[in-house]
């Protein structure tokens, strides 16, 4: 039972972490310990949480894709130009955006996987494609009002002890359910884990390598289109600016939530942490009020570089 | 027994490699219910048979038959497919996944959807209990020592459905050095495993370079050299001396008397250039005592596994010994770094001269240059002209076949390549070259001019320290032979004096 | 004879990209017949080419730190944030300041003298490369993410320099960098000039060129060769620290002003661009600096025509993604082994 144990250590991190953060902060200011503020903290980052599922999996089979805060914001302009300027129906914008998600991971995939161009390179192009098609659309942001977005937006799913939810939140446990079924019960997630641990093995062990590892990128590319769905019930527009950098946020929650960068090791469940220990680092900051919201960024980012840094010399001691 | 067909057939297999043979028309057969070791040195063509079996070469030319059918493997997953399991020495598995995945993941009859992990958990177990073994079958591989491992990479093996004639399980298990990193116990346990599966009739094929092992658990031997067949014997009918002298050949040396029989009268010793004094590391070498005089070489000897390279690595600063000393010219040194190493005048050639020798990109040229440009610093740049000038003083010397001094290395011939890498050490003016089977996949030729260039140094005063599997080598050109076994010292030897008996001796253990 | 030569030609290093300039160049010429001209106005020296120069400075100077790091082996997607790091500092020490003098014109007030300025920019960014350098050689961290860090974090802390305002620089001596002439020829091409010689002489003068390759190609081999693999790589990014924060200068110069968030924005794509444009492989090893500078100035001219095209300048991120896409693929394995299949079969 020791080894099992181990396995959860870095999980068990990051929800130490988060207590330790949810704490100080529920210590230090007044009005941080309320079931909404915890509630808003889901609501805030309901996209973050789809997009760093989907990241969670490129980063167990060992890859990396920096392209999903374009792809995100991609979807929210395809979103609201058609929606706000064309008049289609959301019911078939929103299909129509997924599959536009999940065509751009699939072609990253096939480019990772049959030119064996490294990761960071195909999704670094997708990432700048995908920007530069939003400012093809427009340059400018798009509000929207279409009846259904907006009423989506303020619609609240009471919960007990007066306090509410967005959709958005259902949403993403949705996806987060069906991620972890993926993940620990379908071939598929076993294959990303055994890529992740060693690709060369996986091949040898027969296991559909190729295939899995392009749909990964797909994959990818729909949780980023669904998050970018997301963000326009949140925001209500479509901006070429939106989600600028919101990589860094995802590979961020990942690794927190106790990924192993080099993949192979992790748990979806984990990156819930990561998103959730962003969400307090934020919620902390703007209580904190004196602070600029980038030492958001600089905090995730420093936490990153200390988990990068603490896995590095896991695995130094675990070789000894 | 022999009068069952054999399972698997291999008939006049023949591979070569940039021109250098690996194989030449070499038979093998294997019977169903029998533990088969392949023995043979480095190089001698053990790796490359196994690995024309299991798809990863194509042959040149020869017959592979299993069952009676001919088949041609194309890669590793198509040869799996026909049947042919192998487990190597570095377990070919996701050590990330649990011991329950790594046996059934992939494998047919598991859904690719909802895994019932109890229900695959609870078949892994059995199956490992069949074999002896008892542990946590959801915990990851990675916990468990390497044996564990080699244990579920068997049991995996066993459950291969043998797609062709629809059988369930494998007929034909290669166990490719299984045993380098287990322990003793472990290796008993594993022979417990092999004779188990020996009794339900599953054919073996056995490498190791453990000789001792081979004998514990073979039925016959199949001996290689040089890339050709040297015999297929019962095991019964060979003794350890035996074998080990068809493993490494008693071809009598070509011309005149040994080198150490010419030096051997001319002078007193002199103080050594090296010393090493119970070199160590954990998890490597143990009580590594050498000295080597200006204008002598030193050859280690032993088998494949004996830790020669890992002793040569210590010498040159590439890995830092965790006890006992070394010394140049009797003062204490620590090299934590090769270019240490080279700045005290020693000069290393690799023995994977692909992988850690030569800058395949760069030019011949550059490749020659650039030990003696980092001896000299970053700032104290050979001018292009200089540098013209030294690679064709040694592009002569050596005779490197090259078109011109600015093609890229890596077109150029194993042994041309090796011949550069001399020359990069050469021109570093060293005191002390460091050879690590330095005509490993060489042809012949060019194999006697490189031992021939080096003693000529050698004689012009450079220490020269060697490792060679092969026996004339050690025995034609050093002054003094050290011999390890097991990752340690087992003796020391005058060359002069010596004779193969006593290294064969030496390195059986006897 | 002549496929003989062409075949020799082609294969020359700086053939592709100085071909893809001379197209590019070509079709502009004959959808402006006057796009070469070249006028000297009030001494200074005006037309597109001179714009084209001008505008890709900072790209070129980038692009060639970019391009030692990438012949090691590495990369460093951090630049584009080290730019505005540079400026932010630059800015925040001149100070921000509008002073009017009599009335009419503005009065050149710095609080701190250039002298001091420049040194203290520049220096941050090399900073920034030796974070990098350290993360990368000393940690092990892979270079993609210890720069993504960088990358992330950098904007953040060029905000927190100038206090998340874009800051505008009102000291006219500052403006010489990226507005100025210097004998008639915009002072930015003397710059990215003087680090193109400097990085030259170090990579062709000393031993640092072979030994960034040998690392490019093979780490192990060059360590048993007695290369110092760690040092150099950590210099190296150091360097590519202190070109972006070149580059940085020349940016807030050109527009006066420090603004973290959007200043050498994708500049990293550009930079990578320039350096795979120009030859350099991804996969380290041989590298040219030449072919960086020709390929910064390959996609400065891209721009340039987008816009003469009338296309909305967006259009570029666009273009350069594909591109980005291709060349990657072209210079894949598989497809190298499809061409070298192909030939054999010719």
């Amino acid at each position: 039972m020791i080894d099992r144990r181990h396995r959860l250590l870095p999980l068990a991190v990051t929800v130490a972490l988060f207590a330790l953060l949810y704490g100080a902060g529920a210590y230090h200011f007044d009005g941080f310990f309320s079931l909404q503020v915890f509630l808003n903290f889901f609501i805030d980052n309901a996209f973050l949480a789809i997009t760093a599922i989907g990241m969670t999996f490129v980063i167990l089979s060992g890859g990396i894709d920096l392209s999903v805060g374009s792809v995100i914001a991609l979807a929210t302009m395809v979103s609201a130009a058609l929606v706000e300027h064309r008049g289609w129906s959301p019911a078939v914008v929103i299909p129509l955006v997924l599959a536009m998600g999940s065509a751009i991971g699939l072609i990253m995939g096939l480019v990772i996987q049959y030119f064996q161009v490294q990761p960071f390179i195909a999704t670094l192009a997708g990432m700048f494609l995908a920007r530069g098609l939003c400012y093809l659309i427009s340059i400018d942001s798009i509000t929207i009002e279409n009846a259904f977005y907006t009423d989506l937006a303020a619609f609240r799913i009471p919960l007990p002890f007066e306090t509410s939810i967005t959709v958005n939140v259902v949403v993403a446990l949705v996806v987060l359910a069906a991620a972890i079924y993926l993940a620990h019960y379908t071939r598929f997630g076993r294959t990303v884990y055994a890529i992740g641990g060693n690709e060369q093995s996986a091949l040898l062990m027969g296991l559909p390598v190729a295939r899995t590892k392009v749909l990964v990128y797909t994959f990818n590319g729909l949780c980023s289109a669904l998050a970018g769905v997301v963000f326009t019930f949140y925001m209500l527009s479509g901006y070429g600016l939106h989600a600028q950098g919101m990589e860094l946020d995802a590979i961020a929650a990942v690794v927190i939530g106790g990924t192993l960068l080099t993949g192979g090791s992790g748990y979806v469940a984990g990156t819930l942490f990561g998103v959730l220990i962003y969400g307090t680092i934020q919620t902390i900051i703007s209580f904190q009020g004196d602070l600029s919201s980038w030492w958001t960024k600089i905090v995730i980012g420093l936490l990153l570089l200390a988990f990068c840094l603490l896995q590095r010399a896991f695995a130094r001691t675990r070789r000894m | 027994m022999p009068s069952s067909p054999a399972v698997l057939e291999m008939r006049g297999i023949t591979k070569q490699f940039q021109g250098v043979r690996a194989l030449a028309g070499v038979d093998f057969r294997l019977l169903p219910g029998e533990v088969h070791a392949l023995m043979g040195q480095n190089g001698a063509g053990k790796s490359t048979l196994v690995k024309v079996l299991t798809g990863v070469h194509r042959a040149d030319a020869g017959r592979l038959l299993l069952d009676g059918q001919d088949i041609a493997p194309q890669s590793p997953l198509d040869a799996q497919r026909l049947g042919i399991r192998t487990v190597y020495q570095e377990v070919n598995l996701c050590t990330n996944l649990s011991v329950a995945e790594n046996i059934f993941l992939g494998s047919a009859g598991t859904s690719n959807f909802a895994i019932r992990w109890r229900d695959m958990r609870r078949k892994a177990a059995a199956l490992l209990a069949e074999l002896n073994v008892h542990i946590d079958v959801g915990a990851p591989l990675s916990r468990y020592p390497l044996a564990v491992q080699q244990m579920v990479a068997i049991a995996r093996a066993l459950t291969a459905q043998h797609e062709r004639t629809g059988r369930a399980g494998t007929r034909l298990l290669i166990l490719d050095e299984p045993t380098s990193s287990l322990t003793e116990d472990e290796v008993e346990m594993l022979f417990s495993v092999m004779r188990r599966l020996k009794a339900q009739g599953i054919a073996i094929l056995f490498i190791t370079h453990f000789l001792d092992q081979a004998f514990a658990i073979s039925d016959r031997f199949t001996v290689l050299r040089n890339g050709a067949l040297v015999g297929e014997y019962p095991v019964a009918q060979l003794s350890t001396m035996e074998l080990i002298v068809k493993m490494v050949g008693k071809e009598i040396a070509a011309a005149g008397p040994g080198r150490a029989a010419r030096a051997a009268a001319s002078e007193p010793a002199a103080p050594p250039f090296l010393e090493a004094r119970g070199l160590s590391k954990r998890g490597s070498v143990t009580g590594i005592d050498l000295a080597v005089q200006p204008g002598k070489a030193v050859a280690i000897a032993g088998l494949l596994g004996s830790g020669r390279t890992e002793t040569v690595r210590l010498l040159f600063g590439i890995d830092h010994a965790d006890r006992g000393s070394l010394m140049i010219e009797g003062k204490p040194v620590r090299f934590g770094s090769p270019l240490e190493a080279i700045r005290r005048g020693l000069g290393f050639c690799p023995e994977d001269r692909k992988a850690e020798g030569i800058l395949g990109e760069l030019s011949l040229r550059e490749n020659i240059i650039i030990a003696l440009q980092c001896r000299r610093g970053i700032f104290h740049s050979l001018s292009r002209a200089r540098q013209d000038e030294i690679a064709r003083s040694y592009i002569e010397l050596l005779g490197i076949k090259a078109h011109d001094a600015d093609v890229p290395i890596a077109t150029l011939s194993g042994g041309n390549q090796q011949k550069a890498l001399l020359a990069r050490w050469l021109a570093t003016d060293p005191r002390m070259l460091i050879l690590d089977e330095p005509t490993r996949g060489i042809d012949v030729g060019a194999k006697v001019e490189i031992m021939a260039q080096v003693m000529g140094l050698c004689d012009n005063g450079m220490a020269v320290v060697y490792s060679s599997s092969e026996m004339t080598e050690v025995l034609d050109y050093a002054d003094r032979v050290v011999v390890m076994r097991d990752r340690a010292k087992v003796g020391e030897l005058d060359a002069a004096g010596a004779d193969e008996q006593q290294v064969f001796q030496l390195i059986a253990g006897g | 004879m002549a496929a003989a030569y062409l075949r020799r030609l082609t294969t020359r290093d700086g053939f592709w990209p100085i071909a893809v300039l001379v197209l590019l160049l070509g079709y502009n010429l004959i959808a402006d017949p006057g796009f070469f001209a070249i006028s000297v106005k009030d001494g200074h020296l005006y037309g597109s080419l001179i714009d084209i120069l001008n505008r890709a400075s900072p790209l070129m100077i980038i692009a060639m730190g970019l391009t030692l790091v990438i012949a090691t082996r590495g990369i460093d997607i951090s630049v584009g944030a080290v730019v505005a790091i540079s400026g932010a500092v630059a800015a925040a020490m001149i100070g921000g300041e509008l002073v009017l003098s009599g009335g009419t014109g503005m009065a050149d007030v710095t609080r701190y003298p250039l002298v001091i300025v420049l040194p203290c920019a520049l220096g941050v960014a090399t900073l920034c490369g030796m974070w990098n350098g350290a993360l990368v050689s000393w940690f092990g961290l892979q270079p993609i993410v210890a720069t993504l860090i960088l990358l992330g974090t950098g904007r953040g802390v060029a905000q927190l320099i100038t206090s998340g305002q874009i800051v505008t620089i009102y000291y006219s001596p500052y403006y010489v960098i990226g507005n100025g002439f210097l004998l008639g020829v915009p002072f930015s091409l003397f710059i990215a000039a003087a680090v193109a010689a400097v990085l030259a002489l170090l990579t062709r003068r000393t031993a640092l060129g072979l030994f960034i390759q040998a690392i490019g190609i093979n780490p192990v081999a060059s360590r048993l060769a007695g290369i110092r693999a760690r040092g150099i790589t950590f210099a190296v990014y150091a360097v590519c620290g202190l070109c972006a924060g070149i580059a940085g200068l020349i940016v807030s110069s050109n527009v006066k002003s420090a603004d973290g968030n959007n200043a050498g924005l994708l500049f990293e794509l550009d930079a990578i661009l320039a350096v795979v444009l120009g030859g350099t492989s991804l996969a380290g090893g041989r590298f040219s600096l030449i072919g960086s500078i020709l390929g910064a100035l390959i996609i400065q001219t891209l721009t340039t025509t987008i816009y003469a095209v009338g296309v909305a300048p967006e259009v570029t991120l666009v273009v350069k993604g594909l591109v980005v896409f291709v060349v990657s693929i072209l210079q894949s394995e598989r497809i190298k082994a499809l061409i070298g299949a192909a030939k054999r079969s010719v």
